[in-house]
């Protein structure tokens, strides 16, 4: 009972701290937001604490927090189902989240919206939360649609900024574009197993394996395939996947803080998240995590690329985190769900430390974006330089540090993997760990090494490149030198950092050869034994450790950080020419492969000529114009003509009558 | 407290405090003919309370049941009652005034006791529809109810209102003759009858039974309205009052979806079954085709007029899915519609009464100085949307679901409104609030006063309170739509 009180307190007190910042936002101090939202989520996070050593005990939970709404046979709850999956997800919401509210202290300081600011991302944590605990599909879209929302409502923070409005309605769209795969799924799933709750849908999932659906003509459809493909069109929306990844770039408009939070550790992973929960479903099709692995490998190849010509420090982390998404979808198509999840809490944190530094860095740089402004910031930052190397190494898979184990686990198990494009999906794993290794230290570089660029008065970034998303830009006036920021700022950094380097050779010993998720994750692993042979090979964390240095991987990453320390710190010409050589590729990827263009050219651009056509040529051309009108203008003109008649002299009306009395004569004659 | 008759106060409350403001006559007296329809809103609203308190919700049949005779040469009578079905249509009316009333509050300044009559007895007649249970008492109050309508589009409305006035004339008077026709067959074919309930077990034929469903299916599409005659609502929008948009959206709407429940379904099922096909693709048409073009309005009142349309095409859907979840969605979707249609034209109507302008090239920057108004225009958009937590999900969330069951390609047309109804909705959020200061009109602007805050407010939290706790509204329907389903899935062929 006390532990049910819990629960409840988990989500409910960051949703009051929200509450206090928001409904009164405009009387409050700011002391008073900040330090009633800071509560709120550092209640939610030691309770989640408390939780997880109770999980860990062996104390699971389902049950019904109340009854949403009954209708027909079906009945919709609000519930919680408390395993080892969400006591790890909740550690991570809360953990993170906290961290980003200290920062934000910092770095909101000077914004006029700083309550507002508070009140949404403590929002966020409640949405996030509610996501993560659900124990019911309804919930979970709930959830879903709760942090899209703030998500929207955050990128759109400076909502004077053309390109932050547009942004955040594209995001909300893309998004929308996801749920409708999603609605669907979940509707499949209510068609078919008469029930959204977690626990009975998986617990009936075998006996759909071989069920087929009637979709199209005669053809008969696996029904768990038409399922797992809608809800991973779910996931495909809300974790940035390829083709619905579009949004994510752009959502760097929004404040630093919250691209850490949800555009990196929390929001962009609930798909992940997603699909690991359902793991009973997505075991039933092949087919259906077939798709999953090829999205993933085009994810984490083809968005890496991007990441290398970016020059806004925020864009290339957040390219970074569209690949890294990738990784973590293709380790769910190899049926490692476990990795999957294990990749995204190491990803949390060292993504989030990343995202934090590169605000850092902007706040020493008075909110100048552009990579080839910055140069030598190691020696006016320290403590930013440090954690960021620690975070870029933690990223491209430095044996022993976080990123390592949980990469190299994806890769080894992709490797194993015998479904359908899984070769592909090596190749782009393996591939993807040079383009990492390069994009994260040609920004290091950039950033923190080489000749000082800044405070020259003319910042260098040419007006019409496609780029410079980041107006806001003041930059450093001439002679003006960096700072470290204040310890708010640097603190998150420093607390980040520690998981970063240790948590994965914490982590990967019971989560993903133990029984963590033991009775949480489902893996048929006669079917997909991907993970079970890599599992044969692995010999514990510190085996892995030292075996990592004789494997391509580790020698891709160590060429990717020296090519790039040679192009950018030795020879800058190189890259130079390369770009001039293949200046095709290079306008390929400066036009992110078009996707933009085509969504804004197609989808957009056809939206509004078919509403115009279908609203000039339909409802006021065909119904309008010809049959309201028509018909109105019919009656006028049947009363033109009747109105002949009624001419209002006396001799007509009498002739009128006489011609029909003869007319009436002549027939009763004729009769007669 | 059944005792007492409650329908009948719900209904003549109303009328007799619409004549008692009336007397007040002219202008001079405005402020007392404010103050007596706000107690006549009030009173009329407090009557209906007991309705849903007292509602035996394991009760599938009519209740608060009276009867008296009314004209017993034609076997006429003054019946009334409602069921699971029509009783929270009841209550959303009497609310709905009260907000109206409010609404006009200092905005109207010229006839402002025919303005609140008006209202006042629009409601009690539009109460009068959805408890009649005999033909010809329905037929009255159908009929009746578009007078007060008509004044109130022609005297207070905007400067093309005879074109509209007319349009919507045109459009009803077809549909509401083939249904006084098809109460003529159905009263001779029950052996003079006007019960709508005997008309309920009336064995009918299937060709005469697809005929009543004709006449029937075009007097309530032009109600709801369906497409494709759906084109009389956009210009009446456009030029009705604030108010009078919307009692138009949330409750006039309401009224053909009603008779499809009471008359169409039950009276003409095999016919139902028959035609469901032809009202689907109707539907879907309007969820589609509406969705497409409503994103391209230029006119705030046009734009939301077609989204309404959009949301009743899942009403219509939700009806001849012929399941429980689907009617269920269905009556929800209605009532969340009229809690969200109704603020977002107030909304709209806030604007408008500060700047005289409904085109949204006319906005932009509008938050910069209204916060508070931009932070609940937010919430009613996200409504409109479709937002979990708001009730604007509930409804069409259980008609997808329901969709899935009966066949997956529906489903997939109907989950588009997803898609379209967020990019309708948050494409003129962020033309009209977001931004910088458009211009020198915007920049004067002045936040929402007191009492639309209050109004806003208000509906606000009915907004949440059905997004996040359906059940109680979904519980009273449960009996009657069961005994619905089950009564249409018996044929009436002989």
């Amino acid at each position: 009972m006390e532990m049910q009180k819990l629960y409840l307190l988990i989500p409910l007190a960051p949703l009051i701290g929200a509450m206090i910042a928001g409904l009164f936002c405009r009387i409050i101090p700011r002391w008073v937001a900040h330090t009633a939202t800071i509560a709120g989520v550092a209640i939610s996070f030691i309770a989640s604490v408390l939780v997880f050593q109770d999980v860990m005990a062996g104390n699971t939970f389902n049950g019904t927090v109340y009854t949403w709404m009954t209708s027909g046979e079906y009945t919709f709850e609000v519930g919680f189902l408390i395993d080892t999956l969400t006591a790890t997800m909740m550690l991570v919401v809360t953990f993170v989240s906290l961290m980003v509210h200290i920062y934000t202290i910092g770095y909101m300081q000077e914004d006029p919206g700083y309550n507002r600011f508070f009140s949404y991302i403590s929002l966020f944590t409640f949405s996030m939360l509610m996501l993560v605990m659900a124990n019911n599909f309804m919930q979970l879209f709930f959830g879903w649609e709760a942090v899209g929302l703030v998500s929207y409502l955050l990128i759109g923070f400076w909502y004077t900024r053309p390109t932050a409005i547009f942004a955040n309605m594209k995001a909300f769209l893309v998004n929308r574009v996801g749920d409708f795969g999603f609605i669907l799924g979940i509707g499949l799933v209510l068609a078919h197993f008469g029930s959204l709750d977690y626990a009975t849908v998986f617990a009936k999932a075998p006996e759909f394996a071989s069920a087929t659906i009637n979709i199209w003509g005669d053809q008969q459809w696996s029904l768990m395939t038409v399922t797992c493909i809608c809800l991973f069109i779910g996931a495909m929306g809300k974790s940035a996947q390829v083709p619905l990844h579009v949004w994510l770039p752009d959502s760097m408009e929004g404040p630093t803080p919250i691209s850490a939070l949800i555009h990196a550790a929390t929001m962009v992973t609930a798909g992940i998240f997603m699909v690991a929960r359902t793991s009973p479903l997505f075991e039933l099709s092949t087919t259906a995590l077939s798709f999953v692995i090829i999205i993933g490998a085009i994810t984490a190849l083809f968005m890496g690329f991007l990441g290398i010509i970016q020059n806004d420090i925020k864009r290339v982390v957040a390219y970074s985190t569209l690949s890294q998404l990738g990784y973590m979808t293709v380790a769910l198509g190899a049926s490692a769900y476990s990795v999957a999840i294990f990749h995204l809490m190491t990803h949390a944190f060292f993504k989030a430390l990343l995202f934090l530094a590169a605000g850092s860095v902007i706040i020493g740089m008075h909110h100048d974006q552009d990579i080839r402004n910055m140069g030598g910031l190691r020696k006016y930052m320290p403590i930013t330089w440090i954690t960021s190397l620690i975070g870029s190494l933690a990223l491209i898979g430095t044996p022993f540090l976080a990123g390592f184990y949980s990469k190299d686990s994806i890769i080894e198990a992709v490797k194993f993997s015998n479904i359908p494009g899984s070769g592909f999906a090596y190749f782009a794993v393996l591939a993807g760990v040079f383009v990492t290794a390069f994009y994260s230290f040609r920004m290091y570089f950039l950033v923190f090494h080489g000749e000082e660029r800044f405070g020259k008065a003319a910042h260098g970034h040419d007006a019409h490149h496609d780029d410079d998303h980041g107006d806001h830009h003041h930059g450093l006036a001439p002679g003006q030198k960096p700072h470290e920021t204040p310890w708010v700022v640097t603190l998150p950094l420093v607390l980040l950092a520690i998981p970063s380097v240790i948590i994965g050779y914490i982590g990967i010993g019971p989560m993903v050869a133990g029984d963590y998720f033991k009775g949480v994750i489902h893996v048929d692993s006669v079917a997909h034994p991907a993970l079970s042979q890599f599992l044969e090979h692995f010999h514990g964390a510190a085996a892995m450790g030292l075996h990592a240095f004789s494997t391509p991987p580790f020698y891709l990453a160590l060429a990717g950080v020296v090519l790039s320390w040679f192009f950018y710190m030795k020879r800058p010409d190189i890259p130079a020419a390369i770009q001039r050589r293949f200046s095709a590729v290079n306008t390929l990827l400066e036009n992110k492969y078009y996707f933009d263009k085509i969504n804004e050219f197609v989808f957009a651009g056809g939206a509004r000529v078919l509403g115009k056509a279908l609203w000039r040529g339909g409802d006021v051309g065909i119904i309008d114009g010809l049959i309201v009108n028509g018909s109105a203008r019919l009656v006028g003109w049947v009363a033109t003509i009747s109105r002949l008649f009624q001419t209002g002299f006396v001799y007509h009306y009498a002739f009128a009558m006489i011609i029909g009395l003869l007319g009436l004569m002549t027939l009763w004659i004729n009769r007669a | 407290m059944s005792n007492y008759p409650l329908l009948s106060l719900a209904i003549w409350i109303p009328i007799v405090a619409g004549f008692i403001v009336l007397l007040t006559g002219g202008d001079r007296n405005a402020p007392l003919a404010r103050m007596l329809a706000l107690f006549g809103a009030v009173a009329g609203f407090l009557v209906t309370i007991p309705l849903w308190a007292g509602f035996d919700v394991a009760q599938g049949g009519m209740q608060f049941v009276e009867l008296h005779g009314w004209i017993p040469r034609f076997n006429i009578n003054y019946h009334l009652g409602v069921d699971g079905i029509s009783m929270l249509f009841v209550i959303l009316n009497a609310f709905i005034t009260i907000i109206v009333v409010v609404a006009g509050w200092e905005v109207i300044q010229n006839k402002v006791a025919q303005y609140m009559a008006a209202f006042l007895i629009m409601s009690g007649l539009m109460n009068g529809i959805f408890s009649s249970l005999d033909g010809i008492l329905f037929y009255v109050f159908f009929e009746a109810s578009l007078i007060p309508l008509y004044l109130i589009i022609g005297v207070w409305g905007g400067a093309n209102r005879v074109y509209a006035a007319f349009k919507f004339f045109l459009y009803t008077l077809f549909g509401s003759l083939l249904f006084l026709v098809a109460q003529m067959y159905l009263f001779f074919q029950s052996g003079g009858s006007f019960s709508i309930l005997d008309w309920h077990k009336l064995p009918i034929d299937l060709v005469p039974q697809i005929w009543i469903f004709l006449a029937f299916l075009i007097a309530f599409a032009v109600k709801v309205p369906m497409w494709p005659v759906h084109t009389w609502l956009p210009d009446a929008h456009v030029e009705a009052p604030t108010g009078g948009s919307i009692v138009l959206a949330a409750i006039g709407l309401k009224l053909g979806a009603y008779g499809f429940l009471r008359f169409s379904l039950p009276i003409a099922p095999d016919a139902s079954h028959e035609l469901s096909g032809l009202v689907i693709a109707l539907s879907l048409i309007a969820v589609v085709y509406i969705g497409f073009v409503a994103l391209v309005q230029a006119d705030m009142k046009k734009l939301v007029a077609y989204s309404s349309i959009a949301h009743m095409g899942f009403v219509t859907l939700g009806f001849f899915m012929f399941s429980a979840l689907a009617i269920e969605g269905a009556l929800v979707q209605m009532i969340s519609h009229g809690f969200v249609s109704g603020a977002m034209f107030f909304c709209i109507g806030v604007m408008y009464d500060r700047m005289h302008s409904r085109q949204i090239a006319d906005y932009g920057g509008v938050v910069n100085t209204m916060p508070k108004f931009a932070a609940l225009f937010m919430l009613f958009s996200m409504a409109n949307a479709g937002l979990p937590a708001t009730s604007g999900f509930v409804g069409e969330f259980m008609v997808i679901l329901a969709a899935v069951k009966f066949n997956f390609w529906v489903a997939v047309l109907a989950a588009t409104s997803l898609i379209l109804g967020a990019a309708y909705s948050l494409w003129m959020y962020k033309r009209v609030i977001f931004g910088d200061v458009a211009n020198k009109h915007v920049a004067d602007l002045t936040d929402i006063n007191g009492r639309e805050f209050a109004i806003l407010g208000v509906l606000a939290l009915c907004t949440l309170w059905m997004g996040l706790y359906p059940q109680p509204f979904t519980e009273v329907m449960h009996a009657s739509v069961n005994d619905l389903l089950r009564h249409v899935a018996v044929s009436k062929i002989q």
